[in-house]
């Protein structure tokens, strides 16, 4: 078909329309997000694509899929495949009957996570084939493989990118796209999809012994290869490898990790031909931990004896300093450079008229000596406004807000939590803390769609993954059927009434929920919902700074006096906060 | 497989590498970072030239300091290094400063005059440099310096600053204008053709003009 300039997500979403692929279901997560947003907005489309509540539905969903004959993928990032880690550790079991390819997303770094775990310890856990790429292109190419290793074996295969692959572009071959089955069936074969321990035992024995034949097709396929060039090594996976590549000096044999597991005789007798043994990979120390297995006496440089970070991204210079310790590289061709110091940073902030920066002003108002777990969400920016104290994972501000009450903090406890993170794993802390009888307030903040990893739609939102319409779930009667007494919905640009709400609830003892219901200025502006804009009156204004630090970005403050940039979205919310009545809507006085 | 390789360039210490023309585009999230890159990513395709980039996406997006690689002829990782960009083009003076350091010696940059002030200086009153001192300082490099929102407008629209910038930034480029043109009527909406195409040509004219 040609050559196209694409980002990684979108070719590794190419890739499953040419393998033809029936079942597309995930959540949303930086950096996996894109494959999902390009398979949903296809023209003709013919297979099932879903956004699911969370990667556990996503995940058995998808298998169920697999389970009746069709090609099913399913996309996370790499801290979903923890919400998902029930279903995967026994789908291994169950395995599958057509490809099932999961994909988690790793993020080294954190660009945009919590953490920097590595999926590829969870394909090893869990005992099914992992495939790692080092380019956007053999990401690509992957793809249709992943699919049929997984029907070769019966197990689904986890396909594991990073964000510099799918947050990459580059030049891309691409084939036509194929037709797939589209309707399955589930045959019944209750010793396989009935895990009751006497059928679940013979399963476990089945799927140790697929290993040994995975570990060779895995060589066979040549996602695991070397070249011999001299007495040394370097053994790399993923993106390092690729960098590597670039700094690969003559005489230095080379060894490219994609595919796990790795057949530890192959890798046995290519260690043992060297001298000295350097490994580098992102992460975990996967790949070291196999090569150190292998290497009997000869030495083996990596993470484990300091010579590379188990934290953190690789990068060229990363990796030539990574080389030049090792001493592979007499002098190190990619110096770091010399950042300028003292430069004001420029972090990701809230935007202008943002609902998460009114509500969060209204609960510091109203709760001022509080403890604030927040959650996952573009929420967490809350953090420079002081109202966020705890973010660990999807759902957890419900059920840590309930934990530190019932531990005995003395203190208000007010948090927050997204429409979207609250449908994917908030409910059940909220179900708890009124069953439990905790004393917490729950403030939703109900923006209508999944904003932060790029405005998908989720049951709250009326439509689906696809645009169909779908009635909008009522958190409401949600929150009551949970046993909720005190649930209130606000629109937070009306400052005063947010205040009244929360003061009421402060007054009142049990789990408190209030849901701040306002469009996403991204998705207004998208909508073509238009505000006007505000401006500051500078004969009026007197500097006070109550406007600046409100922390909007439309905001700036120069020669004593407020002004109000062209960011401004309309939202209002300054001008009811300003105590000398300096700012209105611009061609009104 | 380095045998594979065509071209192969020198870097200092002797060590070689592969040998692409890298730009970096920086500024502000929400400038329209991403749509430059893809326009010099397609006319690369035009030409039948490799290419690599990376770019920032998620949750740095929201008014955050973004950067996007793009490696014309790269064939292997998509970042380029501290010290080896040939070009930086940047949309916001502050963040050409941030990102100096990426510049080669003897590197180009091009550099949209306007300056957003991140919001954390006013609501921590943290000490900014001025418009003037950043100009001071960019001085060092061969610097190019446009009114990017302001050609941009004449040109018919302010949201057309990034194929502003890219025109500007088109007279260092190793691709032909041409292909860039054709990239960019590939790549914007349909509605906003003429002016894109008026923009790229403005901000060309005007980059004429720098040394």
């Amino acid at each position: 078909m040609g050559r196209k300039y694409l980002l990684g997500n979108e070719a590794i979403a190419h890739a499953c329309l040419e393998s033809g692929v029936d079942f597309v279901s995930g959540y949303p997560g930086t950096p996996s997000s894109e494959v999902i947003d390009v398979l949903r907005i296809q023209p003709d489309r013919s297979y099932y694509v879903e956004w699911s509540v969370n990667e556990k539905v996503a995940l058995e969903n998808a298998l169920a899929a697999a389970w009746c004959g069709i090609r099913a993928l399913c996309t996370m990032k790499h801290v979903g495949l923890n919400v998902a880690a029930d279903p995967l550790m026994t789908s291994a079991y169950t395995g599958v009957t057509a490809g099932l390819v999961i994909m988690s997303a790793d993020d080294p770094f954190a660009h945009s996570s919590q953490n920097e775990q590595d999926s590829r310890c969870y394909a090893h856990f869990a005992r099914i084939p992992c495939l790692d790429p080092a380019s956007i292109q053999e990401a690509h190419d992957m793809i249709p493989k992943a699919f049929s290793l997984s029907e070769e074996f019966g197990l689904p295969v986890l396909f594991r990118p990073t964000t510099r692959i799918c947050h990459s572009k580059g030049d891309i071959e691409i084939s036509e796209p194929v037709e797939g089955l589209r309707k399955g069936e589930f045959h019944k074969d209750p010793r396989q999809y009935v895990v009751i321990p006497a059928h679940t035992r013979l399963l476990h024995k089945k799927l140790n012994e697929k290993q040994p034949a995975i570990r060779k097709r895995l060589v066979e396929l040549g996602y695991n290869r070397y070249t011999i060039q001299g007495k040394t090594a370097i053994i790399a996976s993923g993106i390092g490898a690729t960098y590597v590549q670039e700094l690969l000096p003559d005489g230095v044999s080379f060894m490219k990790i994609g595919a796990y597991p790795i057949d530890e005789e192959w890798l046995g007798d290519f260690v043992k031909k060297h001298e000295k043994i350097l490994v580098i990979e992102e992460l975990a120390p996967e790949v070291e931990e196999a090569v150190r297995q292998a290497a009997g006496c000869v030495p083996v440089l990596g993470k484990k004896n300091g010579f590379a970070p188990f934290e953190g991204e690789l990068s060229p210079q990363a990796v030539a300093a990574i080389m030049e310790r090792a001493g592979f590289l007499k002098k190190n061709p990619l110096p770091l450079g010399d950042p300028l110091q003292n430069l004001p940073p420029r972090p990701p902030i809230l935007c202008a008229g943002c609902l998460h920066r009114v509500a969060f002003y209204a609960i510091k108002k109203v709760f001022r000596d509080a403890v604030y777990p927040s959650d996952i969400g573009c929420y967490t920016l809350g953090l420079q406004l002081g109202v966020v104290d705890t973010t660990i994972c999807m759902g957890a501000s419900i059920t840590v807000a309930s934990g530190i009450f019932h531990a005995g903090d003395p203190r208000d406890i007010v948090c927050t939590i997204g429409d979207s993170t609250f449908l994917h794993t908030g409910i059940q802390g909220l179900l708890n803390a009124v069953y439990n009888g905790a004393n917490i307030t729950v403030v939703i903040l109900d923006n209508r769609i999944t904003a932060m990893t790029g405005h998908q739609p989720n049951p709250n939102s009326g439509m689906t993954a696809c645009g169909a319409e779908s009635p909008p779930v009522s958190l409401e009667a949600i929150c009551r059927a949970c046993g909720v007494i005190f649930v209130e919905s606000v629109n937070p640009y009306e400052v005063t009434g947010m205040v009244t709400v929360l003061q009421e609830a402060k007054k009142r003892k049990g789990v408190k929920v209030i849901i701040a219901k306002q469009l996403c200025v991204i998705s207004a502006r998208r909508a073509g919902i238009k505000r006007g804009s505000y401006q500051v009156n500078p004969e009026i204004c007197t500097g006070c700074g109550t406007c600046v630090r409100f922390g909007c970005p439309a905001i700036e403050f120069a020669d004593e006096r407020a002004r109000i940039n062209d960011l401004c979205s309309g939202c209002a919310v300054c001008a009811q906060l300003c105590p000398v009545g300096a700012i209105s809507r611009e061609g009104k006085k | 497989m380095r045998s594979a390789l065509s071209r192969r360039g020198n870097l200092p210490g002797g060590k070689e590498m592969s040998e692409s023309y890298d730009i970096l585009i920086v500024g502000i999230g929400g400038q329209g970072t991403i749509l430059a890159s893809n326009i010099l990513g397609e006319a690369c395709l035009i030409e039948g030239r490799h290419v690599k980039g990376a770019e920032t996406h998620g949750m740095a997006q929201r008014g955050g300091s973004v950067e996007s690689h793009i490696r014309i002829d790269g064939l292997f990782g998509p970042l380029i290094p501290p010290g080896r960009a040939d070009l930086l083009i940047s949309f916001d003076l502050l963040e050409a400063l941030r990102y100096s350091h990426y510049l080669k010696k003897g590197g180009k940059m091009v550099v949209n005059r306007h300056l957003v002030l991140p919001t954390s200086v006013f609501t921590q009153n943290l000490p900014a440099p001025t418009q003037d001192e950043i100009i001071e300082a960019l001085k060092k490099h061969a610097l190019c310096l446009l009114d990017a929102d302001t050609i941009a407008e004449e040109a018919g629209s302010p949201l057309s600053q990034n194929v502003v910038m890219l025109g500007a930034a088109s007279q260092s480029i190793p691709l032909e204008p041409e292909s860039l043109l054709d990239a960019v009527k590939r790549l914007v909406p349909k509605k906003t053709l003429e002016i894109n195409i008026k923009a790229f040509e403005m901000g060309r004219k005007f980059g004429g003009t720098c040394r």
